[in-house]
């Protein structure tokens, strides 16, 4: 379980998050939900480490994130980023076998190589793809490969920043059906970030709306269309008028 | 009054916590060293791309610097009857000087720009960061292998610039100032020193160490977006360029004054 409490970050005078408080059940699916610039990517980077938060405190199964062995918290997490984030300077099977080569438990190249071609059919893509360079994929096949690398190792909790940002609705259809399976076959608990309501709708079990700094609205996806929130339903249905400023 | 000290305040607070963030990425670096695991791929990889392919540029300097520099002693040393100075002064002034500096400033100019510009890149595209989650430590994967690999093959650099420089010397020499060849050689060895060889040798590894260091330091740093990563290339250089030319002069006063 991942338990936010009292989280606060701010950069020079912009306070993004102003006392964050959110609990992420173990085994479901969190979406993220929230206007552009409101922190939802800062949150996640919070958890993981990548932002160090000014105040509060993260804890994932009790512990206090920030303590503890780094290599072994990391080791329990996989991350699809927005923009697929693949090293350019390796293959697509290096990418997503990079976490499985490397470390204490590093496997031999051949059998990393076999569980990347693996991880890649499970996304959708063919063995042929694993000795290409990511800049000869295109945006959908690279946020796919990004997410064979989230799930290389089999991780416990994923995370998901925009999965669907720049894919046409058909791709983004594909993504939103995987990332539903993973989370459901491999158990995990999953939170993902995505402005796409036909995403929050497909993937989450339960959805939290980040506004002004703090968790405006948290609850079932079931709900969600039936809450009387109005900055949660000025968001979900798009509208330009509501108490969400449109010029931010 | 006061405007005008914090107008001079500012920028001095602004040096010296830019010395200061400089000193800690150096000193994280080493400590990296120190420490493993190691990537031999990628140290591997930096040195090629560091050493071997910088072996043209380095060699087309060196010939042509050899080369004027011969004119320019045999044309100074007339005025006073001492153009059988040519080949020491050349020999020397490549060795000692001319081949570490403007190999490490050609070096600079090329590795400094292309790693900042790369590490810039991965920044902004949250490579880093996918690093991090992968357990890997950027400074490590990324830093460690590029400079010690600049530190290693910048000494073999100015090694072969050395050479090249002199023969660009001798070729000048015996094409249009008439000397004869085996009078060069022989003057060019018997007034060489090891030391004059060795220290250039030396400056080499630090100016290896200064290049690929800025380049990785402002890589790391880069703003956002090309413009952040267009900045960070050129700070990398003109930073890398104007330290190797002060510790040229601080290792030139060590090695050659006491």
């Amino acid at each position: 379980m991942i338990e936010l409490r009292d989280v606060h970050k701010r950069f020079g005078q912009n306070r993004v998050l102003q006392g964050v408080n959110l609990t992420i059940a173990s085994g479901t699916s969190m979406v993220i939900i929230g206007g552009s610039g409101t922190g939802k990517s800062v949150l996640l980077k919070c958890i993981l480490g990548l932002v160090r938060p000014d105040s509060g405190t993260i804890t994932l199964d009790g512990q206090d994130v920030t303590k503890g062995d780094r290599d072994a918290f990391l080791s329990r997490f996989g991350m699809l980023f927005q923009g697929g984030a693949l090293f350019d300077s390796l293959k697509v099977w290096e990418n997503v076998a990079f976490r499985l080569i490397r470390g204490a438990n590093a496997l031999p190249k051949a059998q990393a190589r076999e569980v990347a071609i693996e991880k890649l059919r499970r996304v959708g893509l063919k063995p042929e793809t694993a000795d290409l360079y990511p800049a000869e994929l295109s945006g959908g096949m690279q946020k796919r490969v990004g997410l064979a690398r989230a799930i290389a190792a089999e991780p416990e909790i994923i995370f998901f920043d925009e999965p669907t940002t720049g894919l046409d609705p058909i791709m983004a259809g594909v993504i939103n059906d995987l990332i539903r399976e993973i989370v459901v076959e491999m158990g995990a608990t999953a939170m993902t970030i995505t402005h796409d309501m036909s995403s929050v709708r497909a993937i989450a079990d339960n959805v939290a709306m980040l506004h002004g700094g703090v968790i405006r609205w948290t609850g079932p996806v079931s709900e969600l269309d039936a809450t009387p929130d109005p900055y949660v339903q000025q968001f979900i249905h798009g509208r330009a008028e509501g108490p969400i400023e449109s010029i931010r | 009054m006061t405007a005008i000290l914090g107008a001079i305040g500012r920028p001095v607070l602004e040096a010296l916590a830019a010395v200061g963030r400089v000193g800690l990425f150096t000193a994280q670096v080493l400590g990296h060293i120190l420490r493993p695991p190691y990537y031999l791929r990628e140290f591997g990889l930096a040195l090629l791309q560091i050493g071997w392919l910088s072996l043209p540029v380095v060699g087309l300097t060196a010939i042509f610097t050899g080369g004027a520099l011969a004119l320019q002693i045999y044309a100074g040393g007339a005025r006073f009857n001492a153009e059988s100075v040519v080949p020491s002064i050349v020999a020397i002034g490549m060795t000692r000087e001319l081949g570490p500096v403007l190999g490490g400033l050609m070096v600079a100019a090329r590795v400094a720009s292309s790693i900042a510009a790369e590490i810039g890149t991965m920044k902004v595209t949250e490579q880093i960061d996918a690093l991090v989650t992968l357990s890997t430590n950027p400074l490590k994967y990324l830093a460690v292998p590029r400079v010690v690999a600049a530190t290693i093959a910048m000494p073999v650099l100015v090694a072969v610039g050395d050479a090249i420089g002199i023969m660009g010397g001798w070729l000048v020499g015996i094409m249009r100032l008439d000397f004869n060849s085996a009078t060069y050689l022989k003057n060019t060895a018997d007034f060489l020193e090891v030391w004059d060889v060795g220290s250039g040798l030396v400056k080499g590894a630090v100016f290896g160490f200064i290049v690929a260091l800025m380049g990785c330091y402002h890589g790391m740093n880069s703003a956002r977006g090309a413009q952040g990563v267009g900045r960070a290339t050129k700070s990398a250089v003109v930073s890398a360029s104007v330290l190797i030319l002060a510790s040229n002069y601080v290792l030139t006063e060590i090695f050659f004054t006491s």
